[in-house]
This record gives C-alpha cells, structure tokens and sequence, in this order.
C-alpha cells in the first residue's frame, strides 16, 4: 500500500505490542470514518459550472500555476450527476437561481457547496440589484464561504482546505445520506413577478393580503 | 423654434414633485442647456425631411419630433449618408417631462465621430417606436433591451420579448421612478454609508427581509410561471417572428438550409446552458435541430444580468470605476479606460502625459492577455481540452502578475481615474513590462503559431465555419476581431482615434475569411501589433516625468457638467462604449453601456443556421463573449 501522512492512523499502532512484527507495515488498523473520509476529501469532483468573474480564478486556480489536482480536485465534471462540490462562483441572479438550485438538487450526496467570493456570499458589489439574490444561502446550505472580490485562487484553495478539515469531522454515523427518509430537496424558486421562494409561499400570500387591505382602508 | 420643442434634457430642476425628486439633492442647481450645433450632416437630413420632423437636440445630435419617422430617417441615414453601422440604441427616461427618449448612434464604417438622433415617446406606452431592424438588424438585441428596461415598444420588431429580465417581471427597472427591493435614495453616498449612519443590513430595512418585492394580489401558489415567453412555440412552429419583418428587407437566413431534400425528419428543440462547459458562463442557447443540422437558434441571456446600469445611475461618477471591472471581466482595464475617456470628455480635462502612456500600457495588455484567454478556450470548444489553454493561462498570469504589482488586483485593477491613473510603475515594474513585451510574449506568440496555426484538425473544424460577409457583419453591427476578420478594417483606434494612438505606429490587420480560422488568425495578428504600440510606448514613457499621473487635485466628488457623449474605445471585444447623461450633479443621469459582447451575439443566428450542432459551440467560442459584459 502506498505510504501515507505522517499524521495517519497507522503510527498510533506502530509500536503495539499485539501486532506481530511481520505484519507491521502490511496491515492497517483505522476506524472506518477515518478511512472513508480519508478516501473522499482527497477526490472531490467540482462541478464545471462558472458563474461570473471569480469563475476566472477559479479556472486560473485549475490551471498550471496553482494546480488544483495537487489536492486531487481537478476533475470537474460538468454534469451535476457526477459532480459532489457546487463552487458557487459570481453572482447568483434572480433569473440563474432557480437552474442553480435545480443542480443542486440533481447532485448526489454527499454533496457540498462553497460560496466563492463577495456575490455568492451576500451579493457583494452588486447587492442592491433588483436582479440579484442576497448570498445564495438564501437557498442552498452553504459549507465554506470565501471572502474577496474576485478571491485570489490561494484563498480558493484555503477554502478546499477548510472544506477538507470539515470533512475530515464528518462521521458515517450521522452524516444524512446513510439515514433514513428522503434526501433533502430544496424547492425550485418560481420566475413571477419578482423572485418566489416556495417555502415562504404561505407568508407571501399572507402578507400581500394584508397590505392590501392596508392599502384599501386609507382611501375608503 | 415651434412648440414641440422638448424642455431641457436635464429633468431635475423642473420636476414638481417635492418628495423623491429625483436627484433631489442638486436640485438648486440649474444647468445650462445647449442645443447641439447643426453639422453638415444633420443639415442634410434636415433639408430632405423638414425642419418641423428634424430639430437639434440638446447637447448632441438632433431629433426626431415624430417617432414614426424614425425608421425613415435611418433609412436615408444608411443610404443616402451612408451611415453604414448602428453603433448604439438606448433609451433615457425623464419623468419632468413624461417622455422617454430613444437615443440612436450611427457611424460611417470608414471613421469619425458616430451621428446621434433621438426621438421621444410618452411614458405611458401609447406610443411605438417603428423599429430600425429592417435598416439596422443590429438594433434587434438593443431594441429588446430598450423593451425591457423601459417598457417603450417598437413596431414590427422581429421578436419583441424581455431579453435581460424574463417574462413576467414586475415593472421597468431602468425607469427613473422604479424603486429596487434594496431602494435606499436615489442617489449615493446612502446616508447608511457615511460615517455615524445606521449598520443596518439591507434585510432588516425591507419588509420582505429580502431582496424582492410582490404586486398586490400576487398569489404564488396560482401563479403559472412562463418565463420563456413563446419561445418554444415560435421556434417549433417557425413563426418565431423574424418573418414578420419587413418583407422586401433580407434579415436574415431564415429558410432552412443543409438540410437533404426529400429526407423527412423530426426537428427537435435543445437547451444548451445556462449550465454548459461550452457557453463560457451563463448563456443558454436553444437549438431547433433537424438531426446534427441546426436549423434555428435563439439566445436567452440576462442569467448573469447585475443591473450594472440602474446601481451605476445611483452611484456617484467615481464609484462607476470599480464597476466597469466587472462588465468584462477579462479586461477590466480597457473598459475602465472607456469609462474615464466619456467621463474625462464631458468635464473637459486632459490626463497627464504619463498618464496617457501607462493607460495604453493598461489597454494593450489587457488585449493580448484576453486574446491568449479567448484563443484557449475557442481550443477548448474544438476538444482540445485545456491542453492549449493552460499554457496560455499561464502567460497570461505573468501580465496578470504586473497588473497586480502595480494596482494591488490581478483582475478588478481599478487603476484609471478622471485625469490620470492611480498610480505610477515603479523602475522594476517598467523593467518587468519590458522583458514581457520584448522577450515573453513574442515568443509565446510564436509558439502558440506554430502549435495551432497549420494545424489540420484546426483547419478542418474552422475554416469555413461560422461564416458571415462583410456587409451582414456591418449590418449586424458586429464589432472588434470578428468583423476584421471578415474584410472591414475597423478600429476605433483607427477610426474614432482617442487617447494617444495617433502617436504610434502599428497596423489594423484585416482577413477576408470571415469564419472562425481567421478569427482565430486575426488575434494572433492582433496582439502582434498590440507588442508593436507596447515597444513604442515603453520606449517613450521615459520621456516623460515619473510621479505625474494625475491632471489637478485628486478628487472624490467630480460634478460633471450637465451634458451628453457617447464615447468608445477599442476593447479586445469590440466597441465598448459608453453613454452619459449628466444632469450636472454627482451622479449620472443616465449610465449606459453599449457592450461589443452583447451585440456581436446577434449575428450569431445567422452564422449558426445550416452548421452542425458542435460548430455553434466554436462558433460562440470565437465571437469571445464575457457574459458579465452581455448582461451587465
Ligand atoms: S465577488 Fe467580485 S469577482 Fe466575484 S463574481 Fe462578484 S463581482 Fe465578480
């Protein structure tokens, strides 16, 4: 077997007495959590799904200099179905949120989502946009959030990191995906006359019926 | 001068409403209003269809009284006057007046300052505008854009749906008294903005606790979504209105063609996008195929739509700078450039010497960095996967390397200012500029033509592909590489000269191939004499004091006299320009961008109708859009 991290499992049982000496080297004793999420953090499959400006660094941070496949992350697969990593990367508008989240949805678990920069974090620059959404956790669960405007593909790989560190902490005892029940799937927000969340769908019909009456009595 | 004379352009001082004026803050001052001075042109166009049709207009251009004429006047304007190119067409909102009015650019393909006309339509939508696509098909996409932000209509358009927001929108954004969710005032600095105002997110401010607002009587559990419009049917049923346009005009290649005669087949409708490795961002293409054969092709845009030109009409002038960066992403300083050339224009300033020479240090760059960029990824569409990408990338991070040592950002610079530039290069960085314009780039130049240049899968998969004559690129207003590859020698920094081009030595290449192999040959050409004009100004810049980068006082609030241009620079896209309106206060009136991306995509219908399914993606591929500057 391949060697591995100094940090790994193996060193704890090194030196045990129990294990004969002819099988030091040659067998492994690890938890199953460890091993599992050994294997996962080091092979994430981004999905090729750029948004806006930080989807060029995050291309550069694929390319040669900064060499995204050192951290084992480098194939991007352009079709959410094989994809486990949604890197939200620009502006999330009104009119692209609801494909965004259709892909989410369409993502196996596990699956994880990193907001990268300023836009998908809260809409940055272009906050006050009447087309675009306030930070995609709005909708999706967000795992690692990026801070910059564009981030520089350094901080991109911090926040691959960051998301290896989460990772790390995951335990195949509670993670969801091995429970029961459905997945969790996130409505797709409606085109209307302005964005429509279906979850607040109850409070939205609540509430333009209250201004309305609001708006009637003054005039009657 | 007759009744119909409109007031001045400047609404603000005349506006009754005491609450919410808008720009309510430099009410007090009144600005003077000129009307423009009649060229010899406009006395041309004034002798054939009268005085009482034709009026100068304030500031520039003339105008138009009768909104049904429009069409008219550009006809002659083509034919007569060969005005051969519709640069521009937006609109400008004045609530004082209740008019809107359509601002229209048009431009001789062989240089000078481009024509303005303009004509006025009340605000309630009674009155269309005849649409100009049967004399300018390039007006299609700005007409559409125009309906969206504005609501004004246009007559006979070929397909007059939202095109930025979708279907089904509430209201019209670009409309002066249209408040966004995150409405705050009208004009920044916001009083949450300055020092000891509220910290209050934007959430906790609104009612929705979000960034949207609802008509009354919206019920979202009956509402039926159709954001598309009747794109789908129009598409399947061939109706999809460019039949209904004028009928002696050609616009377009509508029959289907390369398809084999007598083989009946299904046709079938395809997304590609919004989420495509293909579309370079957010773009959906929707395809009627006849098996591998294209036989209709429609553009939805807006997915990346940041209403860069509503958030840029609250900013102050200054904070305009940073925001340009993100039109085009990929060369965020040659738009900067156009942006501080308008802006520099209406306030009457010079920059500095220096300034001039490190702007086009900046600009040329920026070209040959974002043609490695588009070069990559149109090998990218071809199937080279990343293989000749990644060596351009990494060229291209070394002149991203030195935008980064001397502005502090390796994308979003935001380096230029009114006057100047924010900061000078230091002795290593001049060296540094050197060794990559005399050493570097030529050879990577080189390396990269011998790579891709006489290669055969290339060559079969481009040459003859995506074509499109000179005289539909003029017609489509198609700009920039694209259209000097099919035979027109057009460059604004030839044709429209601005800044300090006239001072350097350096060709406009021209090809005659109009297809994707030439428009790949005619950036490799092009950055060969960007290296030219970078020799030169490298070679001058010694010439002039180090340190003397700003013209006066740096300066946070410019007031810019009121006033109107429509300035252009030659972007690695195309034109990108720019059309002001200042009402004389700190904030634009009217922020317009007329972006080379958005408007090079019109031609695409045509290029792509006969060609297979995967030559629309090389073709997309070499039209080098940035979604952020098609949808701003
Ligand atoms: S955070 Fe900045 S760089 Fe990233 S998408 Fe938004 S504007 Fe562009």
């Amino acid at each position: 077997m391949a060697e591995v991290a100094t940090n790994h499992p193996m060193d704890e049982i090194k030196n045990d007495p129990r294990v004969p000496a002819e099988l030091n080297n040659n067998v492994f004793i690890t938890t199953l959590d460890k091993l599992y999420n050994w294997g996962r953090k080091r092979s994430m499959w981004p999905m090729l799904f750029g948004l806006a400006c930080c989807a060029i660094e995050m291309i550069c941070t694929a390319a040669s200099r900064h060499d995204l496949a050192r951290f084992g992350w480098e194939l991007m697969r352009p079709s959410p179905r094989q994809a486990d990593l949604m890197i939200v990367s620009g502006t999330v508008t009104k009119k692209m949120v609801p494909q965004i989240v259709r892909l989410y949805n369409q993502m196996p678990e596990p699956r994880y989502v990193i907001a990268m920069g300023a836009c998908a974090t809260s809409g940055g620059p272009f906050k006050e946009g009447y087309n675009v959404v306030s930070g995609i956790d709005k909708f999706l669960p967000v795992d690692v959030y990026i801070p910059g405007c564009p981030p520089r593909p350094e901080a991109l790989l911090h926040g691959f990191i960051k998301l290896q560190e989460k990772i790390e902490k995951q335990s195949l005892r509670t993670v969801s995906w091995y429970r029961k029940g459905e997945a969790t799937v996130v409505p797709v927000p409606v085109l209307g006359p302005d964005l429509t969340d279906l979850r607040r769908a109850q409070e939205i019909v609540g509430r333009v019926q209250a201004n309305q009456t609001e708006a009637v009595q003054p005039a009657a | 001068m007759s009744e119909t004379t409109p007031a001045p352009a400047t609404a603000t001082p005349a506006k009754p409403a005491p609450k919410a004026a808008p720009a309510a803050r430099h009410a007090e001052k009144k600005p003077a209003v000129t009307l423009a001075t009649m060229t010899p042109e406009m006395n041309a166009v004034q002798q054939h269809f009268g005085e009482v049709l034709i009026q100068p207009a304030p500031f520039e251009g003339f105008l138009v009284t009768d909104p049904a004429k429009v069409r008219d006047v550009a006809l002659f304007l083509r034919d007569q006057l060969h005005f051969e190119m519709l640069s521009n067409q937006t609109a400008v909102d004045y609530p004082a007046e209740n008019v809107i009015e359509v601002v229209y650019h048009v431009s001789h393909i062989s240089g000078g300052r481009p024509l303005c006309f303009k004509t006025r339509v009340p605000r309630d939508e009674s009155v269309a505008v005849p649409s100009v696509t049967p004399v300018y098909p390039g007006a299609e996409f700005q007409e559409r854009e125009i309906y969206d932000m504005y609501g004004v209509r246009f007559s006979e358009h070929p397909d007059l749906r939202r095109i930025l927001m979708w279907e089904g929108f509430n209201g019209w954004p670009l409309r002066k008294d249209w408040k966004e969710a995150y409405y705050e005032g009208d004009t920044k600095p916001f009083d949450s903005r300055w020092p000891g105002g509220h910290h209050k997110l934007a959430e906790e401010r609104v009612p929705w606790a979000d960034n949207v607002n609802y008509p009354p009587g919206f019920d979202p559990n009956a509402y039926v979504s159709n954001p598309d419009g009747n794109l789908y049917e129009s598409m399947l049923t061939g109706t999809n209105g460019h039949e209904l346009s004028a009928p002696e005009i050609d616009i377009g290649a509508d029959t289907v063609v390369g398809v084999e005669p007598g083989l009946k087949t299904d046709q079938i409708i395809v997304n590609m996008g919004p989420q495509h490795p293909s579309t370079h961002g957010v773009l959906r293409m929707v395809v009627r195929i006849d098996g591998e054969t294209i036989t209709d092709l429609k553009l939805v845009l807006g997915y990346l739509h940041r209403n860069h030109e509503k958030i840029g009409e609250r900013n102050t002038w200054l904070h305009n700078i940073p925001y340009t960066d993100r039109l085009d992403y990929i060369c965020g300083m040659a738009n900067e450039m156009g942006y501080v050339i308008a802006v520099e224009r209406m306030m009457g300033i010079q920059p500095t010497e220096r300034a001039e020479y490190l702007r086009v240090i900046m600009a040329e760059l920026t070209r040959i960095q974002s043609h490695f960029w588009a070069i990559g990824f149109v090998l990218n569409d071809l199937g080279a996967f990343y293989t000749p990408a990644l060596y351009f990338i990494t060229e291209r991070d070394l002149i991203i390397d030195l935008f980064e040592a001397v502005t502090g950002s390796r994308m979003m610079c935001n380096y230029m200012r009114f006057g100047g530039v924010a900061r000078d290069f230091t002795p290593e960085q001049l060296a540094r500029a050197r060794e990559l314009v005399f050493e570097r780039i030529p050879r990577a130049i080189d390396e990269l033509e011998r790579l891709l240049s006489d290669n055969e899968i290339i060559k079969a998969r481009t040459i003859g592909v995506g074509y499109m004559s000179a005289e539909r690129s003029i017609a489509y207003s198609l700009t920039g590489p694209c259209l000097r590859a099919a035979g027109v020698p057009y460059d604004i920094r030839r044709a429209d000269p601005y800044s300090i081009y006239d001072r350097f030595d350096f060709d406009i290449p021209v090809l005659y191939g109009g297809d994707v192999y030439d428009r790949y040959r005619i950036r490799v050409l092009e950055m060969r004499q960007s290296l030219r004009i970078l020799e030169q100004a490298l070679n001058q810049i010694d010439q002039t004091p180090a340190g003397d980068i700003q013209a006066g006082k740096k300066a946070y609030n410019h007031r810019v006299p009121a006033g109107q241009t429509y300035a252009r620079v030659e972007t690695p896209k195309g034109e990108l320009g720019f059309y002001l309106v200042s009402d004389g206060g700190q904030n634009p009136w009217r922020y317009h961008v007329r972006s080379s991306s958005f408007i090079n995509l019109n031609s695409m219908r045509e290029m792509t109708i006969g060609q297979k399914v995967a030559d629309a993606v090389v073709i997309l591929g070499s039209l080098d859009i940035v979604l952020g500057e098609v949808d701003r």
